[in-house]
């Protein structure tokens, strides 16, 4: 079974974020860029897979500047065997996003597509369910746990009040949630490996998709601050502020 | 201008964060709202008595039993063309179906909606709430799920719409529902508490999260836990509060024994009150808390039960 598995390179989750001066987006210019975190849960379940004999192939696809090649890399690394890179410099949004996967699934027929729940940048949680819909395929999205058997697929998935397990048809989509499993870090010997495996450079027009942003972004500001509060010295004290001064017992 | 709400309901009723979403679906235009089940006319009942909805729609059919992507989906797109706004509360529900029913009518959804600036125009957080974006969407039709802590919810009565039964509509059977594993608990859900206590990594273990019991039923307040605490196997992944957990911004948040890291900050920082509870007098959580307490939570935590106990 061929597997694809969509990584994207976003600023690194340890990475304190900056919104820039004149409002038009956060500092991305000298900042450590790295692969989405549930997108690496998302190449590791496919790695596992190809390890249990259940997986043949794992494409690894990244969309954007040149260097998500690097991003690329590192799904390779941990143990895709090839990988497409869409290039543009254009903004792409998750139904763009989506319909370039389409146009990809549609050439490389996989029977499953894995990828995270949601990109830790735009937070948007979306693209997953988009290609879902636009390959009429099910979704198990906010997967904690998946069991393939057969043309079936189950996925354990983290709803509100806890649990919930569907049973879908291949193919499907899956997105990852945290729990699903802990990504491997890649050693040294894969990494030199990976740098020999290869990706294919397209365009967005080889796909036939206008990748246009439907979302103009207005603006992007600083949350509102906070102002630091008081200490008190003891419980007693703690609980008179909050029945007199903050009145919320 | 209509907008349509997708309501989420269970055994209970309809969940709170689905009647933040009607409050926000209000700043767009009339609001009709759709109610979908196996055997849900008191949920439809209750949908008509919100106040400000102009029409329910009732998809009751056997099909609609458990709230499956695809179906749901379908369902929501075929009633598109009467509605410029296609509206759900950020629920596993919400977060589910709203994005397969955008591409499915060619939109580019709107996540987690913070604010509504104008029909077109939004502001949503991102990166972790550590910024917020305002957007303004191209598209005909906005497809948007709402950020429930960051809307009151309108009330459970004082309305009175009439209820429309909306024929199922047929979609391959590709997915089906196996079982739920949802968590018993007799306090409210997390992000429906008018009060939160939640621990951290300085709990230290699963079985100390008894502490925050007493406490918990005294103030009527659902009991969250910071991903440290989950991660370390303290409690389930549910409890969680935080950017990948769940966001909530309730009157009265306690965090005892939380660091306070960007991501759990991320899931609480807009609760009306904030209290802190950690022996590390360094911990970031103090610089947006309220109130803070430097001590020893194995200590605090019994005295502070005792203390509201003497009311």
């Amino acid at each position: 079974m061929k597997l694809l598995v969509p990584v994207k390179r976003v600023v690194d989750y340890n990475v304190k974020v900056r919104v820039r001066a004149d409002g038009t987006g956060v500092e991305t210019s000298g900042v450590k860029m790295s692969m989405n975190p549930f997108d690496e849960i998302a190449v590791e379940e496919a790695v596992r897979l190809k390890e249990k004999g259940v997986a043949t192939e794992i494409v690894a696809i990244s969309m954007g500047v040149a260097q998500c090649a690097e991003t690329i890399r590192t799904a390779l690394a941990m143990g895709a065997d090839r990988g497409i890179l869409v290039q543009t410099d254009v903004e792409l949004q998750p139904l763009a996003v989506a319909k370039l996967l389409k146009a990809i699934v549609d050439r490389e027929q996989p029977r499953l597509v894995i990828m995270g729940k949601q990109a830790i940048d735009d937070d948007m949680n979306a693209t997953g369910q988009m290609l879902a819909a636009l390959l009429g395929w099910p979704q198990g999205t906010f997967a904690s746990k998946l069991t393939i058997e057969g043309d079936a697929i189950t996925v354990t998935r983290e709803v509100d009040g806890g649990l919930e397990t569907v049973a879908l048809s291949l193919p499907a989509i899956v997105t990852t949630d945290l729990r699903l499993n802990e990504p491997r870090y890649a050693s040294l010997p894969n990494i030199m490996k990976a740098r020999k495996k290869p990706i294919q450079n397209l365009k967005p027009a080889d796909l036939g998709v206008d990748p246009a942003p439907r979302l103009t972004v207005v603006k992007v500001s600083e949350p509102p601050k906070r102002k630091a509060g008081v200490k008190v010295g003891s419980v007693a004290e703690l609980v008179a502020k909050l029945k007199t001064e903050a009145k919320v017992i | 201008m209509t907008a349509l709400v997708l309501l989420d309901h269970d055994a209970h009723g309809i969940k709170q964060p689905s009647r933040s979403a009607v409050a926000a679906a209000q700043k767009l235009g009339d609001v009709h709202v759709l109610v979908v089940g196996s055997g849900i006319g008191a949920v439809a009942e209750a949908a008509s008595k919100l106040p400000g909805v102009g029409k329910v729609h009732k998809a009751d059919n056997p099909a609609y039993e458990h709230p499956l992507a695809e179906p749901l989906a379908a369902l929501l797109a075929s009633l598109a063309p009467h509605h410029t706004h296609l509206v759900a509360a950020s629920t596993a529900t919400g977060k589910n179906v709203m994005p397969r029913v955008a591409a499915l009518l060619d939109v580019q959804p709107i996540s987690d909606v913070a604010e509504v600036v104008d029909s077109d125009t939004f502001v949503r957080p991102i990166y972790a709430g550590n910024a917020l974006a305002t957007v303004k969407s191209s598209d005909a039709r906005k497809v948007i799920t709402v950020r429930a802590a960051s809307f009151d919810p309108v009330p459970e009565t004082g309305g009175n719409a009439q209820i429309e039964d909306v024929p199922a509509i047929e979609a391959p059977s590709v997915s089906r529902f196996v079982s739920a594993e949802l968590s018993k608990s007799e306090r409210p859900e997390l992000t429906a508490a008018r009060v939160v206590i939640s621990g951290g990594r300085g709990m230290a273990s699963g079985e100390n999260f008894h502490l925050l019991d007493p406490i918990a039923d005294k103030l009527g307040a659902a009991v969250g836990a910071s991903r440290a605490a989950v991660d370390a196997g303290f409690v389930p992944n549910d409890y969680q509060v935080g950017q990948t957990g769940k966001i909530v911004a309730p009157d009265l948040y306690v965090a005892v024994g939380i660091s306070g890291a960007i991501q759990h900050l991320a899931g609480m920082k807009d609760s009306k009150v904030i209290v802190a509870i950690n022996k590390d007098e360094e911990a970031p959580i103090f610089q947006i808390a309220d109130y803070g307490l430097v001590a020893d939570l194995f200590q605090a935590l019994p005295e502070l039960a005792a203390e509201l106990e003497r009311g």
